[in-house]
C-alpha cells in the first residue's frame, strides 16, 4: 500500500483527491470519501446547530429534541441501510480518507442500527422526560456525539481511528452517566466509568503504539500484510512485544464490550445512571464495540486486497499442500469443498483466505517459538489459539453475567449483568468466524450476520426493557425488583409487554430472542462441523446451557410481577397501554413478539451486509 | 370444498392443519374483547373453541372421499398424509411444514379430546378466568403444533411455545407450592430442549439433500408439489398412489424432473443443501451416510434426554410429581394426558428414524430406562400419602412402558431382522400413550372431584366414599382399573403388547416389566380400599361430600366409556389407524439394521474369517442360525445379498400397485 509516501506533498494531494473525489471543488463527486461520510457530517452539523441555536432567543424556546430528531433522521435517510437487501453490490468495500475508514455493507448496517437506535432513543428520552427542558440540548449533544464516535468505531480501518472512535464514544458517555446532578450514586458511577475508561484507553493506545513500532503501520489491511511477511522472521523478544501489544488492544476492546475481566464498571454505572443512559450504553455501545471487534479480527486476520497476495502464491500453494485435512470430527462428513455454495470464490480469493494470518498479537511466548520456525502452519496454530482465547472470554463472560444476575435486587443492575451475558453470547460467534475465515469465508460471514441479527433484536428487547424500567421509575420512584410485586393488577398491558420482553431475553421461541440466539448458535455449529475444533462444541453447549441458566433470574422478575400480591402501601400507579409511553413500549414489544412470523428479510439483509466483509 | 380441491391441495392441507392448530389462538382474540367480568361467557367461548378443535381433529374420519379423509389402509396409510410445505424462512431452509400420519393422528385426536374435557373440568377455576382461558388455548395450540409439525424448527418452536402457558397455569392457578413446581417444570423442560437444539443444529448442518434419491425426496415431501394430470399433487394424501402402469411412469418422470429442478437450485446456490425437514432427515439417517454413526449417537442421546425429561423417565422425572400436585385439576389432566405423550412422540418420530445408529447402540440403555421408570414409579406410588402424588408416580410407571416398547430393537441378527416383535412393542407403546392419556386424565379428574369437595388429598383421611358418592365411586373404580391394566379396559392392551414384545428381546426385562403389574395392582387396589371402601369417612369437611354434578359426570363417564371401548375394541378404535405407519417405520428400520449394522459387522470379520464365512454361507440357513456366535453373521451375508434391493423394490411397488386406500 502507500506505506512509504515519497513526500509530504504526495500525501496531502492523496488526501485531497481522496476526500473530494475527481470532480469539481463544489460538487460532491461520486467517488469521494465525503459522499459516503455524509451521515456523520450531518450528525456533526446537528451537534453544532444545537449548540449555536441556544445563543439566540428564538432558539432558546425551541425544544432541541426536534433538532436532534431531524438531524439523526436525516442521517439515517442518507445512509438508507434498507437498500442493503436490494443491491449488495452498491455496498462493496471501499476505503475512505486514504484508508482511515472503510465503507462496506457491514458498516452501513451497523451505522444504520446506531442511527435507528438514535431516533428511537430520542423519542424514548422525550417521553420519559429525563432531560429537562433546560439541559436537553446538553444531553442530546452528548448522545449525538457518542453516536458519532460509535459510527466511526464501526467503520474503523486504522487502529488510530479505532482509538479515536472509542474515545469519541466514551467521553460523552462518562458525562451521560453523571447527568443527574447532585445524585451521589450517579456521580460515583460516572467517576468510576471515567477512571476505568481512561485506564483502558491508555492501555489500548500503548498497545497500538507498540504495534506501530513493530510493523511500521497501524492501517489494518497493511498491518495484516506486514504481519504475514514480518512475523516469521521475528525474534522472540519482538514476538513478546507483539503479543503484549495485541493483549493490550484486546483489553481496550474487552472494556468496551464489558467482557469478563473488564466488566466491573457496568453494574455500577447502570445502577447509578438513569435507565435511559443504561439503554444507550447497553445497546449502542455494545453494537459498536462488537462491530469493532469484528473489524479488528477480520482486518488483522485476513487480507482483503487480492493483489497483495499474488507475490506469495508459491507460499500459498505450499501451505495448501501442507494443510492437513479437516480433522475428523463428530460430524465427520465435511462435504468436499461445499462446491455449489462457494463457487463465486475464485482462486485468488481462496488464496487470499488461505494465506491467512492469525492475529499474532495474542500469540503467547510458547506459540511464538513455533511461529518463528513455521510459516503459515505455525500462524494457523496461533490463530486457532486466538479463537480459543475469544471463545474462552465469551464463555466466561456469558456464564458469569448470567450467574451474577441471580442475586440482584435492583432491576437496572440485573439488566447490567444481563447485558454482560448477552455480550458474551454475541462474542461466541467470533471464534466461529476465526475458525473458518480461511477455509469457508461464507460460513465465517454468516457468523457475522448472526451477530448483526442478534444486535437488531437485542436493540428492541433491551430498549423495551429499559423503557419500561424508566416509565415505572417515573410512576413509582423505585427500581427495586421487589417493588414490582403485583404490577399485573395495576398495569396489565405494560406488565405483559415486560413479560414478553423478559422471555425474549431468555431466548424462548416464538419470541425474537430465540431467533437471535439461533442465528449465533447456528453459525457456531456450522463452523464446528467444518473445522472440527472441539472448543466450538464447548461454545455451543455452554451457549445453550446459558439459556437455561438465564431463565431463573428473568423468570423471577416475571414471577414477582404476575404472581405476587400487590403491596398495600404502594401509591396507585397508572401506566395504561393506551398512552404515549404505552404505545412506545408496545412498539418495542411487537417486533419482539412477532418477528418469528417472518424474519427472512432480516436474515437476508444481514447476509447482504456481510457479503463483502471477508474479501469476496 | 370441491372448488378448493381443484385448485391446490398443498394449500388445502395448509389451510386445514393451520386452522386446526391456530384456531385456539383465534379463540384468544375473541376472549380478549370479552370483559373480564363476564366469566361464564369466557368459559363457554373457550369450551366452544376446544369443542370445535376436537371436531376438526375428527374431521379426518368423517370426510371420506374428500381430500381431508385419512387413509388408514393401503399404501397411502403408510406414509405422511395431508402434508404440505410452504417456505417460511427460505434463507435458512425453514419451511412451514405439517402433516399427519398414523402416529400423529391418534395423538392429535387425544389432544383435542383431553383439552375439551379439561376445559369442561375448568369450571372449578374461579381466579382470573380470562387469563386462564387465554393461556389454556395457547397451550392447546402448542400441543397440536408439536404433533403436526414436520419441520424441525417449527417443531422446536411449538415445543417451547407450550412452556410459557404451562408455567403460568401452574404458577398462578396452582396449589401452595405452585411457584416452586412451576419453575422446576420450566427448568427441567428447558434444559432438555436446549440440548435438543444442539442436536437440531448438528443434524441440520450435516444434512445434505443431494444424497437422496428422487423417490426419497418425494417421500420426504421436500420436492415442490408434483402435480398429476388432473392438477392434483400426486404425492399427497390418498392420491399418492397412481392407478396403472402409465400413471406410475408419468409420476416417476415428474418426480425426477422435480428432483432435477431442486438439484439445479442447490447448484445455483438459490437453496442450500441442508434441510430441517423431519422426513428428509429420517431418509438421510436411514438411507445415506450423511450422518456418521458418532453424530447419530450423540444426536440420539441429546434428543432422547430432551424427550425423556418430558416423558418423564427416571432419573429426570422429579419435576412431574411436583408439577402434578401443584397444578389445578384440568392442567393435571392436560399434563398427564397430552404433555407426557410429546416425549414418547418425539422419541418415535425423531430419535429413531433420524438416528438409527444411536437407537440401535443404545437399545439396552433405553429399555433399561423404561424398566427402571416402571419399577421406581410403582414403588414410589406405593409410598405416597398424597392422592395426587400417587397418581403422578403411577404416570411415571406407566410411561415407562412407552419408553420400553419404543426401545425394544429386537430386529437384530438373532431374530433374522424380524421386525414383528419390535413392531408389537412400538404399537404397544403408542396404544399405551393413548390409553394412558385417557386413564390418567380420568384419574386426575377423579382426584380433583373429591379435592374440590373436601380440600385435602391425604390418603389416610378418606374412606367410605362409596356410600356418599356412589356414582362417582363406580366411575372412579372403573377408571382406576383401566390404569391398573385390567383386561377389557384400555390399560391392558398396551401393557401386554409391550411385555410380550420384550420377551423376545430380553427375558429378564420382560419378567421385570411383567412383575410391575403386581406392584401396580398393589398401589391401585390399596388406594381404592383406602379412599372409596370402608364404612366411614375419616377426614374433614364430611358434609361437603355430595354426589357429582352432571358436568362432572359427563366428563368422567366419557373417559370411562372410552376406557372400555379402547379395551374391548383396541383395533377398531386405535390400532387400525396407526398400524400401517408403524409397520412401515419399524420395517424400514429393521431393513436398515440388516443393511448397515450387519454389513459393517461382516466387513470387520471378513478379514480373518474369509474361508470360514464362505463355508458357513453354504450351510447357513435360517434353520441353523440361532442366537449363537458366527452364524447370524453369515446368515446376514446371505440375506443381505438377497434383500439389498428391497427398498427399491418396495418403492417401485408403491408406484405400480393399485391403491386400495382412498381415492
Amino acid at each position: 500500500m502507500e506505506l512509504v509516501a515519497s513526500s509530504l506533498f504526495d500525501l496531502v494531494s492523496d488526501v485531497i483527491r481522496d476526500t473530494k473525489g475527481i470532480g469539481g471543488w463544489l460538487s460532491i463527486a461520486p467517488d469521494s470519501s465525503v459522499g459516503l461520510f455524509i451521515p456523520e457530517i450531518l450528525l456533526c452539523g446537528t451537534i453544532l446547530a444545537m449548540l449555536v441555536l441556544r445563543l439566540f432567543r428564538l432558539g432558546e424556546k425551541l425544544d432541541m429534541f426536534y433538532v436532534a430528531l431531524i438531524g439523526v433522521g436525516a442521517a439515517l435517510l442518507v445512509l438508507s441501510p434498507w437498500r442493503l437487501s436490494e443491491n449488495a453490490e452498491l455496498f462493496a468495500r471501499r476505503e475512505l480518507f486514504t484508508g482511515l475508514l472503510v465503507y462496506d455493507g457491514f458498516s452501513v448496517f451497523i451505522r444504520g442500527l446506531l442511527l435507528g437506535f438514535g431516533v428511537l432513543f430520542l423519542v424514548f428520552a422525550k417521553i420519559s422526560g429525563i432531560p429537562s427542558r433546560y439541559d436537553s440540548a446538553d444531553i442530546y449533544t452528548l448522545v449525538l456525539g457518542a453516536t458519532l464516535g460509535l459510527c466511526i468505531m464501526s467503520a474503523a480501518n486504522h487502529l488510530l481511528v479505532v482509538f479515536m472512535g472509542v474515545e469519541m464514544a466514551s467521553v460523552p458517555s462518562y458525562a451521560l452517566a453523571g447527568m443527574q446532578k447532585r445524585d451521589r450514586k450517579a456521580s460515583e458511577a460516572a467517576l468510576k466509568f471515567a477512571v476505568y475508561g481512561a485506564g483502558a484507553a491508555g492501555i489500548m493506545l500503548y498497545g497500538i503504539s507498540l504495534l506501530a513500532g513493530l510493523f511500521h503501520t497501524v492501517h489494518l489491511p497493511t498491518l495484516a500484510a506486514q504481519i504475514s511477511t514480518m512475523l516469521p522472521q521475528m525474534e522472540t523478544p519482538e514476538l513478546m512485544v507483539a503479543a503484549l501489544a495485541g493483549l493490550m488492544i484486546m483489553a481496550g476492546l474487552a472494556y468496551k464490550l464489558s467482557a469478563f475481566p473488564f466488566h466491573y464498571w457496568i453494574p455500577d454505572v447502570f445502577e447509578g445512571a438513569p435507565a435511559e443512559v443504561g439503554a444507550f450504553l447497553s445497546i449502542a455501545s455494545k453494537a459498536a464495540a462488537l462491530a469493532l471487534l469484528v473489524r479488528v479480527v477480520v482486518g488483522m486476520g485476513t487480507l482483503p486486497d487480492s493483489s497483495e497476495t499474488a507475490a506469495r502464491d508459491s507460499v500459498v500453494a505450499r501451505a495448501r499442500q501442507d494443510n492437513p485435512a479437516t480433522p475428523a470430527d463428530l460430524l465427520a462428513q465435511a462435504p468436499p469443498a461445499q462446491s455449489t455454495m462457494y463457487v463465486r470464490h475464485d482462486e485468488e480469493h481462496a488464496a487470499a483466505e488461505t494465506e491467512d494470518h492469525p492475529r499474532e498479537d495474542h500469540a503467547t511466548p510458547g506459540e511464538s517459538d513455533s511461529a518463528t520456525s513455521a510459516t503459515t502452519d505455525g500462524l494457523e496454530t496461533a490463530r486457532t489459539f486466538m479463537a480459543k482465547l475469544i471463545a474462552l472470554i465469551a464463555i466466561v463472560t456469558c456464564t458469569f453475567g448470567n450467574l451474577a444476575a441471580y442475586g440482584q435486587k435492583n432491576i437496572k443492575r440485573m439488566l447490567a449483568y444481563s447485558t454482560i451475558a448477552h455480550a458474551g453470547f454475541m462474542m461466541m460467534a467470533v471464534p466461529a468466524l476465526l475458525a473458518v475465515a480461511d477455509s469457508h469465508p461464507q460460513v465465517a460471514a454468516s457468523a457475522v450476520s448472526g451477530i448483526a441479527i442478534y444486535l437488531v433484536i437485542y436493540l428492541f428487547m433491551n430498549l423495551g426493557a429499559f423503557a419500561i424500567v424508566a416509565f415505572l421509575r417515573n410512576e413509582m420512584g423505585s427500581e427495586q425488583i421487589d417493588d414490582y410485586a403485583g404490577l399485573l393488577k395495576c398495569c396489565p398491558g405494560i406488565t405483559l409487554c415486560f413479560v414478553v420482553i423478559l422471555f425474549s431475553l431468555i431466548g424462548l421461541p416464538p419470541l425474537a430472542g430465540f431467533i437471535a440466539k439461533f442465528a449465533v448458535l447456528a453459525s457456531v455449529a456450522d463452523a464446528f462441523r467444518l473445522s472440527g475444533h472441539p472448543y466450538l462444541m464447548g461454545v455451543l453447549v455452554v451457549g445453550v446451557l446459558n439459556t437455561a441458566i438465564s431463565l431463573i433470574y428473568y423468570l423471577r422478575v416475571a414471577r414477582v410481577m404476575t404472581m405476587l400480591p400487590e403491596p398495600e402501601s404502594r401509591v396507585p400507579i397508572s401506566l395504561p397501554l393506551f398512552s404515549v409511553a404505552g404505545w412506545y413500549v408496545l412498539a418495542m414489544t411487537i417486533p419482539v413478539a412477532f418477528l418469528i412470523v417472518n424474519w427472512g428479510s432480516l436474515h437476508r439483509t444481514a447476509t447482504a451486509a456481510v457479503a463483502h466483509l471477508l474479501g469476496s | 370444498m370441491s372448488n378448493l380441491l381443484g385448485s391446490d391441495l398443498n394449500h388445502v392441507y395448509a389451510c386445514w392443519l393451520s386452522l386446526l392448530v391456530f384456531l385456539p389462538v383465534l379463540g384468544t382474540l375473541i376472549l380478549l374483547v370479552i370483559p373480564s367480568r363476564a366469566v361464564d361467557a369466557i368459559r363457554y367461548v373457550t369450551f366452544a373453541v376446544t369443542a370445535v378443535v376436537f371436531l376438526l381433529t375428527l374431521l379426518a374420519f368423517f370426510s371420506s372421499g374428500s381430500a381431508l379423509s385419512f387413509a388408514y389402509e393401503g399404501e397411502a396409510a403408510r406414509y405422511m398424509q395431508a402434508a404440505f410445505h410452504i417456505p417460511w424462512i427460505p434463507s435458512f431452509d425453514i419451511y412451514y411444514a405439517m402433516g399427519v400420519d398414523g402416529i400423529s393422528l391418534p395423538l392429535v385426536v387425544l389432544t383435542g379430546l383431553v383439552s375439551l374435557l379439561a376445559m369442561g373440568a375448568s369450571w372449578s377455576i374461579t381466579k382470573h378466568v380470562k387469563g386462564y382461558c387465554i393461556l389454556f388455548l395457547l397451550l392447546e395450540t402448542g400441543m397440536l403444533g408439536v404433533f403436526l409439525a414436520l419441520d424441525f424448527f417449527l417443531f422446536y418452536v411449538f415445543w417451547e411455545v407450550m412452556l410459557l402457558p404451562m408455567y403460568f397455569l401452574i404458577g398462578v392457578w396452582g396449589g401452595p407450592r405452585r411457584e416452586y413446581a412451576a419453575i422446576k417444570f420450566f427448568i427441567y423442560t428447558l434444559v432438555g430442549s436446549v440440548l435438543m437444539l444442539v442436536a437440531i443444529l448438528m443434524l441440520y448442518f450435516a444434512s445434505d439433500l443431494t444424497k437422496l434419491t428422487p423417490e426419497q425426496l418425494a417421500r420426504a415431501h421436500v420436492l415442490d408439489t408434483v402435480t398429476g394430470e388432473d392438477g392434483r399433487p400426486v404425492l399427497d394424501g390418498p392420491w399418492r398412489v397412481p392407478q396403472g402402469e402409465a400413471a406410475a411412469a408419468a409420476l416417476q418422470k415428474q418426480v425426477e424432473s422435480a428432483t432435477a429442478a431442486l438439484m439445479s437450485q442447490i447448484e445455483a446456490g438459490e437453496r442450500s443443501r441442508h434441510t430441517f425437514s423431519l422426513l428428509a432427515l429420517a431418509e438421510l439417517g436411514q438411507h445415506t451416510d450423511a450422518f456418521s454413526p458418532s453424530l447419530q449417537w450423540w444426536a440420539f442421546l441429546l434428543l432422547f434426554i430432551g424427550f425423556a425429561i418430558k416423558v418423564p423417565s427416571v432419573p429426570v422425572h422429579t419435576w412431574l410429581p411436583d408439577a402434578h400436585v401443584e397444578a389445578p385439576t384440568p392442567i393435571s389432566m392436560i399434563l398427564a394426558g397430552v404433555l407426557l405423550k410429546m416425549g414418547g412422540y418425539g422419541i418415535l418420530r425423531i430419535c429413531y428414524p433420524i438416528c438409527p445408529h444411536g437407537g440401535f447402540d443404545l437399545a439396552w440403555f433405553i429399555c433399561l430406562i423404561g424398566v427402571v421408570s416402571m419399577i421406581y414409579g410403582a414403588y414410589a406410588a406405593l409410598a405416597q400419602k398424597d392422592f395426587k402424588r400417587l397418581v403422578a408416580y403411577s404416570s411415571v410407571s406407566h410411561m415407562g412402558y412407552v419408553v420400553l416398547g419404543l426401545g425394544v430393537w429386537s430386529a437384530t441378527a438373532g431374530t433374522f431382522y424380524n421386525a414383528d416383535y419390535w413392531n408389537m412393542g412400538v404399537k404397544g407403546a403408542m396404544f399405551q400413550m393413548i390409553a394412558h392419556g385417557i386413564s390418567s386424565a380420568g384419574m386426575f379428574f377423579m382426584v380433583g372431584v373429591v379435592y374440590d369437595r373436601v380440600h385435602h388429598r391425604n390418603l389416610s383421611e378418606f374412606g367410605g366414599l362409596f356410600g356418599k358418592m356412589p356414582v362417582y365411586t363406580a366411575l372412579a373404580i372403573g377408571i382406576f382399573f383401566a390404569g391398573l391394566g385390567l383386561p377389557g379396559l384400555c390399560g391392558f392392551i398396551g401393557e401386554v403388547l409391550v411385555v410380550l414384545s420384550v420377551w423376545n428381546y430380553s427375558q429378564v426385562l420382560a419378567i421385570l416389566s411383567a412383575a410391575v403389574v403386581i406392584l401396580t395392582a398393589g398401589y391401585i387396589l390399596w388406594t381404592l380400599q383406602r379412599v372409596y371402601l370402608g364404612t366411614e369417612y375419616r377426614g374433614p369437611h364430611e358434609e361437603a361430600l355430595v354426589p357429582i354434578n352432571p358436568r362432572e359426570f359427563t366428563i368422567a363417564a366419557t373417559l370411562f366409556v372410552l376406557a372400555i371401548a379402547l379395551g374391548v375394541f383396541p383395533y377398531q378404535t386405535v390400532l387400525k389407524y396407526m398400524d400401517p405407519t408403524i409397520d412401515r417405520q419399524t420395517q424400514s428400520l429393521a431393513d436398515w439394521t440388516q443393511r448397515v449394522k450387519e454389513s459393517a459387522k461382516l466387513d470387520e470379520s471378513d478379514g480373518g474369517k474369509q474361508a470360514e464365512t464362505k463355508e458357513i454361507k453354504v450351510v447357513g440357513t435360517p434353520d441353523h442360525a440361532g442366537r449363537e456366535s458366527a452364524e447370524p453373521t453369515s446368515a446376514a451375508a446371505v440375506t443381505t445379498k438377497r434383500n439389498w434391493p428391497s427398498e427399491e423394490l418396495s418403492t417401485a411397488g408403491r408406484y405400480g400397485a393399485p391403491a386400495s386406500g382412498g381415492g
